[in-house]
């Protein structure tokens, strides 16, 4: 399985709302480590390593 | 300089004036510099062999502080085929239950949960002192009975001349100096290692900007005999991170991670170090200071462990954190790998080039300790903001969800490396488990009264189980013993799910050091001999 980069998430912009919606009122601080929490939870969930590998690249580039 | 530099916890071998003064130089076979644990414990090897050794230390016995104090399995069944195993044990503290905290808030505990069928446990605690005084007791007995082990207290090396055939050593002591001649020296003389830079040799890598406070106490409090540790302690002071566990004697060790920027004399004090463990203990906790230090630290290899007749072992020739428990049991396993490889070169039962193997081996160990230490270290003194934020992501995860427990690194657990695809290994021709392919240390299992590793005593075995071993009792001189089980040997099923897994029969070659040489379903003699000559450095 290959990391997927074509859209793949049901209704975009209401996904994009809630993910601001979810670190509304935060302070920078906050929200960074509601940031860090998220993508130890998504990585977790994804699991595989060659993905998470794919995935770092692709967010560096 | 032929002072002492440290005061002694044990005065073990006392300075005598030595018979070498005034005279001829005498030819050493392995001559050691440094009596701390990887010299003592090669020594111990090399002359319950049969191989004569000379142990120079610069003091009369081990110095003051705990220092290492978490002895690892591998350690201890090392110790134990040196016949200095069951004092350590029965000496030494053994615990399961670890909690980790973050602030005041407990985030998650775990239970080592140790397999059973092992001798020895995950590890023990032991202070340094002890485990150094077990050695010795222990080499007093091999040379009860005639092992040519010699210790001289108070000779300072104070020059090393390599030529082509020997070394020649230059020592000092109180009454003068003289000069010995080795074959081979080992230098055991820890990370700031005298020999290294005598022979001009660098010791790179990389320095963590964190200062820890050690400080020992003696107390009779019932805390339970398990591992805490902070992250963000509570108590005042107390720096980025803590660590309380229980010592013999009643002693504590408490660690605290000040940082880099401090002042080193201040932070000392006694009322300085008194006022940050009352706050971690609570004020009406009586105690005494036992040792208190505080030290920095680097994780760092020398290019390569053999230089010609020169040899480095445990601390001088790598350096490691000390989350996880690796420097002395690292460096045992150093001795462990080379004291039978040197004893079967001076015995001229194999090629010199069997030593390279030596570095090669335990480049690799020690490559897989700086990865384990180098990592715990990141965890604990996170070097950049993302890199804190993370951490704490973590440490707040961890409280919650199972997921994020692994993630948490106070130190792992130190485990002997696997010598996966390296020059000694034979042939691994069998579906069996994992944890005993070639390369591996031998996992114990229960036989009878006593346990496998007891039955691999320091040389070459042929372990067959469920089948006959084929007829082989030396290799160029190198004796085979043979040791032939079946899985009715040891009805815990522990000896067939570690050595046969889902195959019906297994030939094992192991070394001496009990790792795996090579093992088959089936094997004919030229098969083992085949192995026996990798194993040793005679293959292609």
């Amino acid at each position: 399985m290959a990391l997927t980069l074509s859209s793949n998430i049901q209704d975009p912009d209401g996904f994009y709302d809630e993910l601001l919606a979810t670190h509304e009122g935060l302070s920078k601080d906050e929200s960074d480590a509601l940031n860090a929490r998220l993508i130890l939870i998504l990585a977790n969930h994804v699991g595989d390593r060659a993905i998470l590998r794919e995935a770092l690249q692709a967010a560096k580039e | 300089m032929v002072g002492a530099t440290y005061p002694l916890a044990f005065t073990l071998y006392p300075y005598r004036t030595c018979v070498a003064l005034g005279a001829p130089p005498v030819r050493h076979p392995v001559l050691i510099i440094g009596g701390g644990p990887v010299g003592l414990a090669t020594a111990l090897d090399l002359g319950r062999k049969g191989t004569p050794v000379l142990v120079l230390d610069d003091h009369e016995g081990v110095g003051i502080g705990s220092r290492a104090i978490c002895f690892a399995k591998r350690t201890l069944e090392i110790s134990h085929r040196l016949g200095a195993g069951r004092a350590m044990l029965e000496k030494g503290v053994v615990w399961n239950v670890g909690k980790v905290f973050h602030g005041p808030d407990k985030v998650f505990e775990f239970n080592l949960l140790p397999e059973d069928g092992h001798r020895f446990p995950a590890f023990i605690n032991l202070q340094q002192p002890h485990f150094e005084r077990f050695l010795v007791e222990e080499i007093e007995k091999a040379r009860a009975d005639g092992a040519p082990i010699e210790i001289r207290g108070r000779n300072v090396v104070a020059g090393l001349d390599p030529q082509d055939d020997h070394v020649r050593v230059t020592v000092e002591t109180p009454d003068g100096q003289y000069d010995a001649l080795a074959d081979y020296v080992i230098a055991c003389d820890g990370a700031r290692s005298p020999a290294r830079d005598m022979l001009g040799l660098s010791f790179d890598g990389r320095v963590f900007e964190d200062n820890f406070l050690i400080a020992d106490v003696r107390m009779t409090a019932d805390f339970p005999t398990e591992r805490w540790f902070w992250f963000e302690p509570p108590f005042k002071n107390a720096g980025a991170s803590a660590l309380l566990h229980k010592q013999p004697d009643d002693i504590w060790r408490i660690d605290f991670q000040l940082g880099w920027d401090i002042d080193r004399d201040e932070e000392l004090k006694e009322d300085n170090i008194r006022a940050r463990v009352d706050a971690m203990l609570g004020g009406d906790v009586d105690y005494e200071l036992d040792w208190t230090s505080i030290y920095t630290f680097q994780c760092r290899r020398m290019k390569t462990f053999r230089h010609g007749r020169v040899l480095f072992a445990g601390d001088s020739a790598h350096q490691v954190s000390p989350f996880g428990a690796r420097g002395a049991n690292s460096g045992v396993q150093d001795a462990d790998n080379l004291a039978w490889k040197l004893d079967l070169v001076v015995k001229g039962q194999a090629p010199d080039r069997l030593l390279d193997s030596y570095s090669e081996e335990r480049i690799y160990g020690a490559d897989e300790n700086i990865l384990n230490s180098t990592r715990a270290t990141d965890f604990l003194t996170p070097k950049s903001d993302i890199s804190k934020i993370f951490r704490d992501a973590v440490l707040q995860l961890a409280g919650k969800h199972a997921f994020a427990r692994p993630m948490v690194n106070s130190g792992r657990l130190s485990v002997p490396c696997v010598y996966d695809g390296l020059s000694l290994n034979g042939p691994d021709s069998l579906a069996g488990p994992e944890r005993t392919r070639t390369g591996a240390a031998c996992p114990d299992a229960p036989l009878g009264d006593g346990y496998l590793l007891d039955r691999l005593t320091g040389g070459f075995t042929l372990l067959a189980i469920n089948t006959a071993t084929p007829d082989i009792a030396q290799v160029g001189g190198i004796a085979v013993s043979h040791l032939t089980l079946t899985t009715g040997d040891d009805p815990t099923g522990a000896l067939t799910a570690r050595y046969l897994g889902d195959t019906p029969a297994a030939l094992y070659l192991i070394r001496p050091d009990q790792h795996i040489a090579a093992r088959w379903a089936k094997a004919t003699a030229t098969d083992v001999e085949t192995a026996m000559r990798i194993a040793t450095g005679q293959g292609a």
